[in-house]
C-alpha cells in the first residue's frame, strides 16, 4: 500500500517508490523534488529562505535552500540513491502580494528559486522542469516512481511537470 | 537589540501584545459595526507563539482558502502586518458591506476592493491602538490583498519571521455578527522595532 508523506514548511522528507511526498500551499517558499530514476528513491524539501549564511539563527537546516538541498541529497544517498544519477524538479517561489515593503524581502520568491538552482548546479543535479514565480500558491505531490511532479493551484487546472 | 530572540520574549511582552490585540480588536469591532451598521461582538483575543506548521493547521489546514491583507508599517517602528480571514467569512463581510449576495465562487474586482477596505479598517484599528499605547508614530502603507491557500499566504510572514527564528507571533480574534468570523492578525516588527515597542512601554 503506497503512502503519501507530508512535508511541512521548513521541512524535508525522503521515500522509496511507490510512496510519494507532498507539501501543501507553497507560497514564496520553494519545493525541491529530487529523485534517483533507477532506484526510485526520491525526496522533497520545502525551503523558506535562500541563504543560511545570511541568518544568525540558522540551526534549522531544512529552512534554507543551501543547507536544505545538501541535507536532502545526504538523506537520499543514505537511503541508497546514487548521487550521480539525481535529477530535480522545482516549484513555488511565488510573490504572493503585489508589493512587499522590506527591501531584502522583495522578490524573496525569486531569490529562493535562484538560490535553489545555484545550489543544485553546484551539486551537478540537473533541473528537469520548474513551475515557479507568478503570484499564486501551489500544492505539490512528487512520485519518485515516475518522477511526476503534480502541481495544484486554486482555480487552475492541475499540471504535471 | 540585535541578539533578541523571539523564543525568549517575556511574559510581560505577551501581556502587552494581548492588551494590544484586545484594544485593536475592540477598535476594529467598533469600526466594523459602523461600516456594516449592525451589532458586532468579539471574543477576547488569544496571543500565541506558534511553529510555522501549526499556524496553518490552526486555520484549518494549509489548503484552507483565506483572504490575507498585508501591509507595511513605517514611522518610529518599521515592519509589516497581516490580517487573515477565512474566505467564507470574507465573503460574508463583503456581501454585508455591499448589501447583496455574492455570485460565483470568486471575488469580483469590486468585491476585492471592498475586502481591501475591510482589511484597511481592521489593520488601521490595530495600528492605532499600537500607536496610542506606545506613543510611537506608526504609518501604514497601502495594503495588498491575496485570496489563496493559507499555507501560501502564511509563507510571507513566516519568511519574515524566519529570519529571526522558527516561530510566528499570532493574535487570534473572533468576531460575531450573525455568524462567527475568525480573524488572525500577525504583527511583524523589525528587530530594532521590538526593542522600541518594549522600551516605550517601559519593559526594557
Amino acid at each position: 500500500m503506497s503512502e503519501i508523506i507530508k512535508v511541512g514548511m521548513a521541512d524535508l522528507k525522503v521515500c522509496v517508490s511507490p510512496d510519494a511526498v507532498t507539501t501543501l500551499g507553497l507560497g514564496s517558499c520553494v519545493g525541491i523534488a529530487i529523485r534517483d530514476p533507477i532506484t526510485k528513491i526520491g525526496g522533497l524539501a520545502h525551503i523558506m529562505l535562500p541563504d543560511s549564511t545570511q541568518i544568525k539563527n540558522n540551526s534549522n537546516i531544512p529552512k534554507f535552500a543551501d543547507t536544505g538541498i545538501v541535507e536532502l541529497v545526504r538523506q537520499l544517498v543514505a537511503l541508497g540513491a546514487n548521487q550521480g544519477r539525481l535529477v530535480a524538479k522545482i516549484a513555488g517561489g511565488a510573490q504572493m502580494f503585489a508589493f512587499q515593503n522590506k527591501s531584502d524581502m522583495v522578490r524573496i520568491g525569486d531569490r529562493n528559486v535562484e538560490a535553489t538552482k545555484k545550489k543544485l548546479s553546484e551539486l551537478k543535479i540537473p533541473v528537469l522542469a520548474q513551475d515557479t514565480g507568478d503570484s499564486y500558491g501551489r500544492t505539490v505531490v512528487f512520485y519518485p516512481e515516475t518522477g511526476d511532479f503534480v502541481i495544484r493551484a486554486v482555480g487552475k487546472e492541475q499540471r504535471v511537470i | 537589540m540585535a541578539n533578541l530572540d523571539l523564543e525568549t520574549v517575556s511574559q510581560e511582552y505577551y501581556d502587552v501584545l494581548k492588551e494590544l490585540g484586545n484594544i485593536g480588536a475592540g477598535n476594529a469591532t467598533t469600526a466594523l459595526a459602523q461600516m456594516l451598521q449592525c451589532k458586532v461582538d468579539m471574543s477576547v483575543p488569544q496571543v500565541r507563539l506558534l511553529n510555522f506548521q501549526d499556524v496553518a493547521s490552526l486555520m484549518g489546514g494549509e489548503e484552507q482558502l483565506m483572504a490575507g491583507i498585508y501591509l507595511g508599517v513605517d514611522g518610529d517602528i518599521t515592519g509589516s502586518i497581516m490580517f487573515l480571514l477565512e474566505k467564507g467569512s470574507a465573503r460574508h463581510l463583503v456581501s454585508k458591506l455591499m448589501g447583496m449576495a455574492l455570485e460565483g465562487e470568486d471575488f469580483s474586482e469590486m468585491e476585492m476592493s471592498a475586502l481591501q477596505e475591510v482589511g484597511n479598517i481592521i489593520t488601521g484599528s490595530y495600528l492605532n491602538s499600537l500607536s496610542s499605547l506606545t506613543g510611537l508614530c506608526v504609518y501604514p502603507t497601502i495594503p495588498s490583498l491575496a485570496v489563496d491557500m493559507a499555507g501560501a499566504i502564511l509563507s510571507v510572514p513566516a519568511i519574515e519571521f524566519g529570519t529571526l527564528g522558527d516561530k510566528i507571533l499570532l493574535i487570534q480574534t473572533q468576531f460575531f455578527d450573525e455568524i462567527q468570523l475568525d480573524g488572525y492578525f500577525i504583527l511583524i516588527p523589525d528587530l530594532e522595532s521590538y526593542g522600541k515597542i518594549l522600551s516605550s512601554l517601559g519593559i526594557m
